[in-house]
Order: C-alpha cells, then sequence, then structure tokens
C-alpha cells in the first residue's frame, strides 16, 4: 500500500519537525537563562571586587566548592557572586543535556527504539561527565 | 577588555561562520597572557553559548536531520571525553602547537567553496539500517539524499569530537569534512546539524573541564557574554555585510594567529 506508507512516512517527518522546533525553543530559553544568572552574578562580581586584579597567567586550578554541581549549587544558594557565576555555566551546559534528554522523549513518542537506544548512550556520557566522583 | 575582544570574536565568527571559539583561545593567551587551559575551559563555555542560541533559528528551516545528528554525537561526546582527557595530561606547549595546526587548517577550509554532492547515488547499506537518510526542502520542493559511506564519517567525527575536547573549539572544519566530503551530505543539511552536535560535544568535555577546575567564572563571564552579544549582532548584520572580503581577512588573521601559536608553543611560552 504505497499511499498507506506515504502517509505514515509524511505523519513521521511532522512529528520530526515539531519536536525539533520544540529543541530549538528549548536551547533558547536555556542559553538566556544561563546568560541572565551569569550577568547578575558578574555584576555582584565587579560591584564587590572592583579594582582587585585577577590573574589568569598562572594556573591555580579551581577550589573545589567551584567544581561539583551540588558545590555549585550550594554557593549559589549562599548567593556568593563567583557560585552564582558557574551555576550560570552550570545551566549552560546543561541545555544541550537537556536537549539530548528531550530528544530521547521524542523518538520514544515516534516509536524509533533504535535511536531512544543511542540518544541515552549519548545521554549517559554527558551526565557521567557532569556527576562522576573519579576526576577524569 | 576581555568582553570587548570576546565581542568581536563572536561577531567574526558568526559572519565568517567559523566560530567564535578558533579565535577566543588564541586571544586570551596571546594577547592577555592567560594560561592555555583557563582559555579552552572559557571558550567551550562560549562554544555552547552560541550554538545552541543559533539552533533555535536553524531548526525551524527544517534542513537538520535529527537521526544523522544524534548517530554521529554518540562519535563526537567520545571523542571530547577522550580530548578532555588528553588535554589533562599533555604539556601546555603540546596542546599549542596541536592547536595551531588546526587553526591553519580551519584558515585554509574556509577559503575552500563547498560544492553539493550530485544527486542520485544509490543508497547505502549501514546508512539504511540506521535510517539516516532524508530529505530538505527546497525551491521545488523536498529533495530527497541519501547518507554515504557511515563508518569513515563515524570516525572523523571521533577526532572532531577529541579536537573539540582537547582544543575548546567546535571544530567546525572537521565535521564539515566528515558530513560532506565523506557522507555526502548537502551542505544546508551538514551546517545546521552540524551545528546542532556542536553545542553537546561541547557540553561533554565542558563537564570534565568543570570538574577538573578548568573553568574559572571570573574568566569565563566575560568571555561567554562577550561571544553571546557578538553572535547575535554578527547574525543581525549579516545579511548585508561583504562576506568574501571578511573571510579572506579573517583567514589571514587566524592563520597569522596559528603560527604564533606554533611559534611560541615550540619556544614553550604557553
Amino acid at each position: 500500500m504505497a499511499g498507506a506508507d506515504g502517509g505514515a512516512a509524511m505523519g513521521e517527518r511532522v512529528d520530526d519537525k515539531r519536536v525539533e522546533i520544540f529543541l530549538g525553543k528549548l536551547l533558547r530559553w536555556g542559553v538566556l537563562l544561563a546568560a541572565v544568572v551569569v550577568f547578575v552574578g558578574g555584576v555582584w562580581f565587579l560591584v564587590k571586587f572592583y579594582g582587585v586584579p585577577q590573574s589568569y597567567k598562572t594556573f591555580r586550578g579551581q577550589p573545589a566548592e567551584l567544581r561539583s554541581v551540588p558545590q555549585i549549587v550550594h554557593q549559589a544558594m549562599e548567593l556568593r557572586p563567583l557560585g552564582l557565576i558557574q551555576f550560570g555555566l552550570l545551566l549552560l551546559i546543561a541545555t544541550p543535556v537537556a536537549r539530548v534528554l528531550f530528544s530521547v522523549l521524542g523518538f520514544a513518542l515516534e516509536r524509533d527504539w533504535m535511536y531512544v537506544v543511542i540518544t541515552l548512550l549519548v545521554l549517559a556520557l554527558l551526565i557521567y561527565t557532569l556527576t562522576s566522583r573519579s576526576e577524569i | 577588555m576581555v568582553a570587548l575582544g570576546s565581542f568581536l570574536a563572536g561577531m567574526l565568527g558568526s559572519l565568517t561562520g567559523l566560530g567564535g571559539g578558533v579565535v577566543i583561545v588564541p586571544l586570551l593567551t596571546l594577547v592577555f597572557g592567560v594560561d592555555i587551559r583557563y582559555a579552552i575551559g572559557a571558550s567551550l563555555v562560549s562554544v555552547i553559548a552560541t550554538s545552541s542560541g543559533a539552533a533555535a533559528a536553524y531548526l525551524r528551516e527544517g534542513y537538520s536531520n535529527m537521526r544523522v545528528g544524534m548517530f554521529l554525537e554518540v562519535a563526537t561526546t567520545v571523542g571530547a571525553v577522550s580530548g578532555a582527557f588528553l588535554a589533562g595530561h599533555l604539556h601546555t606547549s603540546i596542546i599549542a602547537i596541536v592547536f595551531g595546526v588546526v587553526l591553519l587548517y580551519s584558515a585554509y577550509a574556509s577559503t575552500q567553496t563547498l560544492a553539493d554532492p550530485p544527486g542520485g547515488m544509490p543508497a547505502d547499506r549501514i546508512a539504511t539500517m540506521l535510517r539516516l537518510d532524508g530529505s530538505y526542502p527546497t525551491e521545488q520542493g523536498p529533495k530527497s539524499y541519501h547518507v554515504r559511506h557511515v563508518p569513515a564519517g563515524f570516525g572523523l567525527m571521533y577526532v572532531a569530537g577529541m579536537l573539540s575536547g582537547l582544543l575548546g573549539i567546535g571544530s567546525g572544519a572537521v565535521k564539515v569534512l566528515a558530513m560532506d566530503q565523506a557522507m555526502k551530505i548537502p551542505f544546508k543539511v551538514s551546517t545546521t546539524t552540524s551545528n546542532f552536535m556542536i553545542g553537546v560535544t561541547a557540553a561533554a568535555s565542558a563537564g570534565i573541564y568543570l570538574r577538573r577546575g578548568y573553568i574559572d567564572p571570573g574568566l569565563a563571564m566575560p568571555v561567554m557574554l562577550g561571544v553571546l552579544a557578538g553572535a547575535l549582532v554578527g547574525a543581525k548584520i549579516l545579511p548585508g555585510a561583504k562576506v568574501r572580503t571578511l573571510r579572506i581577512v579573517f583567514g589571514v588573521v587566524i592563520a597569522a594567529l596559528a603560527i604564533e601559536m606554533i611559534f611560541q608553543g615550540v619556544r614553550g611560552k604557553l
């Protein structure tokens, strides 16, 4: 049944398109939200530390409280300026992760199980890099 | 100062289609004397911001291929993790030299004009199995295409991901090589799909950089906001810009930066 097949393929494409538009919006809002948080934290940081020169010439690495997800969230909740910026950056990193998460749902709605598995693989890797206890 | 430089980098990046990342790292290291690890961390963050910010506009046009993107993201994210791993263990001079070489290649690639692969090619067995073939809208209605050489494209994408994780760039040039040259995906589809993938790839390595303490909030803040604002302005003025001249100028600047990076790397100054 060529006609029925064509119809089904059409429907799948339309769904694809709807999912894509939703994902596009999600990404834009994620970036916007992250930028606002970083901006607020940045203004605060500048007000607080105005005139204190910062040096990035020598590499020291960040202190532990600006390195792990729970610690950054904790710092941001206490409204420390650097914690807030770092939280904004974390939101930014989380935005593509959220996109992958919603792609899993999108493929599941289309019952494309092969791509559900492929997308879950990518998602697992992303979550692992952000949360693993051991440093890679 | 850093914010202004990042703003210009973001604007040039979006005007020339090269992305801001390739300029941010040389700018921070050569001009501002920032340690290359901090510079890469800040650049990765700006790469996520610009690619995700631009994705919404691309997606609405319906060119990108979600299955191709997601399938290849397996390669790029695994590559990104290996790149980030390498970044923690290689000497910074070596990273600087590799960066310079990749930069030179990007400058060269940006001067090449891309032609769409000829249509009417037979379907590829692996591509059919993975349901990678698709179609994209043209003025004459939707045009379908077949994806070719999946293993070669997948392998090149791993390299692209690794360079992204090692150097903090989007490595668009290598992604285009994989999708256009190897997999024979039409130009419009490959550019938009590649943009879609860059954010996810950069997020994979950014997570590792963050956990390792390479992302400094005080530095990443002006870079991210600057590049984002620059990219927005760049996208606004793009229709009226003399892209051709701009590309040549930008190509020369990048080549000069690349040679300087290699030189400083060899001297062990970075």
